[in-house]
Parts: C-alpha cells; structure tokens; sequence
C-alpha cells in the first residue's frame, strides 16, 4: 500500500548528480541557480544528491577530458539501472571551444551514452528547467532540424534537337529548368 | 532570544512573498541583448564563408558538393552563441535570435543547413559568388535578347566570306 503510494507519488521525481568533468563551472552555477527558490527545480520532485549511487539522472558539464574520463566512466556505472544522462552547456554537448585541444577527448557522448542534450554557453537555468521539462512529457521539445534546399538549378538546360530556325534568329524551344 | 530571532526570520521571509517563477507554464520576458541560436537567412547568404573562417567553436562547416551548389551547415553542438559570425556577415544574413529553449532529445535537431547557388570559376571550377548583378541574372537563365521567355536567343549568325580567316593575318617569321 504504502510502497504503491510511493511509486504513484514519487514516480516521476529525479534525483539529480551533478558530474562536472573540466568545465568552466559557468553551466554549474547555472544548475545551481535552477535549484533556487527563484527557478524551484524541487516542484518537480527533482533534488540533487551527492552520490551518483542514490541518482537516477547525471548532469554532465563540461567535456570528457583525459583526466577526468575514467571518473565519469565509473561513475556513470555507479548508478542504478534506469538512468538517464543530460549533457548541458555546449562542452558536454560537444567538445567546447577547445574541442582540439591535447586534454580534450571531445564531448561526453564518447565516453558515456547521453540521453538529452541542452547547448548554450552556459544554457540559461530556464533553458536547463526547458531540457528537463521535456524529458519529463511536460512540454514539446521546440527545435527540429532546418534546412534550405535549392530544388530548382537556375540554369536552364538546353538541347540540340530543339533548335528551331524562325526567319533570322534561331530559338531554342525547350529551355528546360534542370 | 533565540525563538525571538527565529520568528523575527519567519516574519522576513513571510514578508518576502511568493518568489518562484512559474517557468515551463509562462516565461519571464528577457533582457534585450540576450544573445540565443544564430538563425541563417538562406536569401540573402552569399556563401563567402566568412562566419565559418571566424568560428571560434569551428561549428560553421562551409563545402560544395559541385560546382554550382555551396553547402553551409551550422552544427550548433559547441556553439557559445558568441555572435562573431553575426557579427563578419556582409550581408547580415545571420541573426542571433533569442530562441535559447534547445533542449532536444536529438544532437542533430539543432543543426541548419543552406544550400547556396554560386557560379563557376572558369580557371579552377570552383564556386564563387557572381561579383555583377547582370552575372546574377545570367545565373538564373536570363540572357541578352529575351528576357520575357527566359530563352536562348543567338543574336547574330554572321559569318565571314570568302577566304577562311586563317590567313587573314600573315606572321612573318624569320
């Protein structure tokens, strides 16, 4: 009784474990400032715990680096098994402004499987609460991919065959967009 | 005076009110200079790849696929929205928007991608932006005569008579 209350209560809070792997610590006050009575996180049910055994969710900021994968590595194999990996801020989306650099292996995702991506440098504490809402069904993700395709070639193709002699000119009948 | 001290803080914080934004439901307008996902116009780009030579995140890959079509892909994974692309854009064809709510289950849904008409360098075959607006129209079909239909038209069939006009000149040669 008690234990389906729980689960019907509880069912959709996340605890959060906030993994920062060489950032800049900008995205990590950012998800501190979420946390906040200003952005209320805990509305949500979500609380952030310092050990990554009692997390359902990891934050990752910042890049994988050389030093610090083995870490995120381990750690992300310390939480129990329906987990979820938010990478936030664009190093941990991919790679950062030193994304080539010697100790920078390159975003998290190629180190750990990442479920949810929210870019920005650091994201906006909305933006983080906006990644999370859409985790959790409670609004539809706003970004689909753009593209602008030319179908039409401007220049028109032209054939030998069509060409028509009239009085002096010579037209060609066809001109045939490609 | 401990007790006192707490309810004087009970009092502070009733005082205070309600604090918390009701964020997903409804948004806080923000500040005007908030700088958010670049958007490129694919109108008024004219493929100089001058945003991505001053990417500091190399997130802007410019390459053609052929000698007529540019491709411009915006990747948008380690962009900082630092604005220098907006910034370099002769033609301001990019805009930084204030759209910041990204969140996406999916890398890709971030990226945009142009495709660009160029012309053909008739030295080395490669793209490049037509420098005339009259070599901008020739680009899409527009010749001398005709330019309601959009058609060929040879202007002259004039042909020399007589001797061919190989040795119309004579080079003397020592």
């Amino acid at each position: 009784m008690f234990k389906n209350l729980c689960q019907k209560m509880f069912g959709r809070s996340l605890w959060v474990y906030h993994a920062n792997s060489g950032g800049c610590n900008g995205c990590d006050i950012e998800v501190l400032n979420a946390l906040t009575p200003y952005y209320d996180l805990e509305r949500f049910g979500i609380k952030l715990v310092g050990s990554p055994r009692h997390a359902d969710v990891m934050l990752c900021q910042g890049p994988a680096m050389r030093s610090t994968a083995q870490a995120l590595r381990r750690a992300y194999e310390a939480m129990p098994a329906p987990k979820l990996v938010f990478a936030i801020g664009s190093c941990a989306c991919g790679g950062g402004v030193w994304f080539d650099s010697y100790s920078v292996i390159g975003p998290v995702e190629k180190i750990i499987p990442v479920n949810y991506y929210i870019p920005g440098c650091p994201p906006r504490p909305e933006a983080i609460i906006y990644g999370v809402a859409v985790a959790l069904g409670l609004v539809e993700k706003k970004t689909a991919p753009v593209q602008f395709k030319e179908l039409e070639l401007p220049i028109p193709r032209y054939h030998l065959d069509d060409l028509r002699g009239k009085d002096e000119l010579v037209v060609y009948e066809k001109a045939e967009k490609v | 005076m401990s007790l006192l001290s707490k309810l004087e803080e009970t009092l502070l914080c009733l005082k205070a009110g309600r604090v918390t934004l009701p964020y997903p439901a409804e948004a806080k307008p923000l500040p005007e200079k908030f700088r958010g996902r670049p958007i490129f116009d694919a109108a008024k780009c004219i493929g100089c790849a001058g945003c991505a030579n001053n990417c500091p995140a190399r997130e802007i890959l410019v390459y053609d696929v052929c000698q007529e079509i540019r491709i411009l892909k915006y990747l948008g994974r380690r962009c900082t929205y630092c604005g220098r692309c907006a910034d370099v854009c002769p033609e301001k064809a990019i805009t930084m928007s204030q759209e910041f709510e990204n969140g996406t289950g999916k890398i890709g849904d971030i990226q945009q991608r142009l495709d660009l008409f160029m012309s053909t360098c008739q030295r080395c075959g490669r793209c490049f932006k037509p420098p005339s607006l009259l070599e901008d129209l020739k680009m899409k079909g527009y010749r001398f005569d005709d330019l309601e239909n959009e058609r060929w038209i040879f202007r002259s069939q004039a042909r020399l008579e007589g001797d061919d006009a190989v040795d119309d000149v004579k080079i003397e040669l020592d």
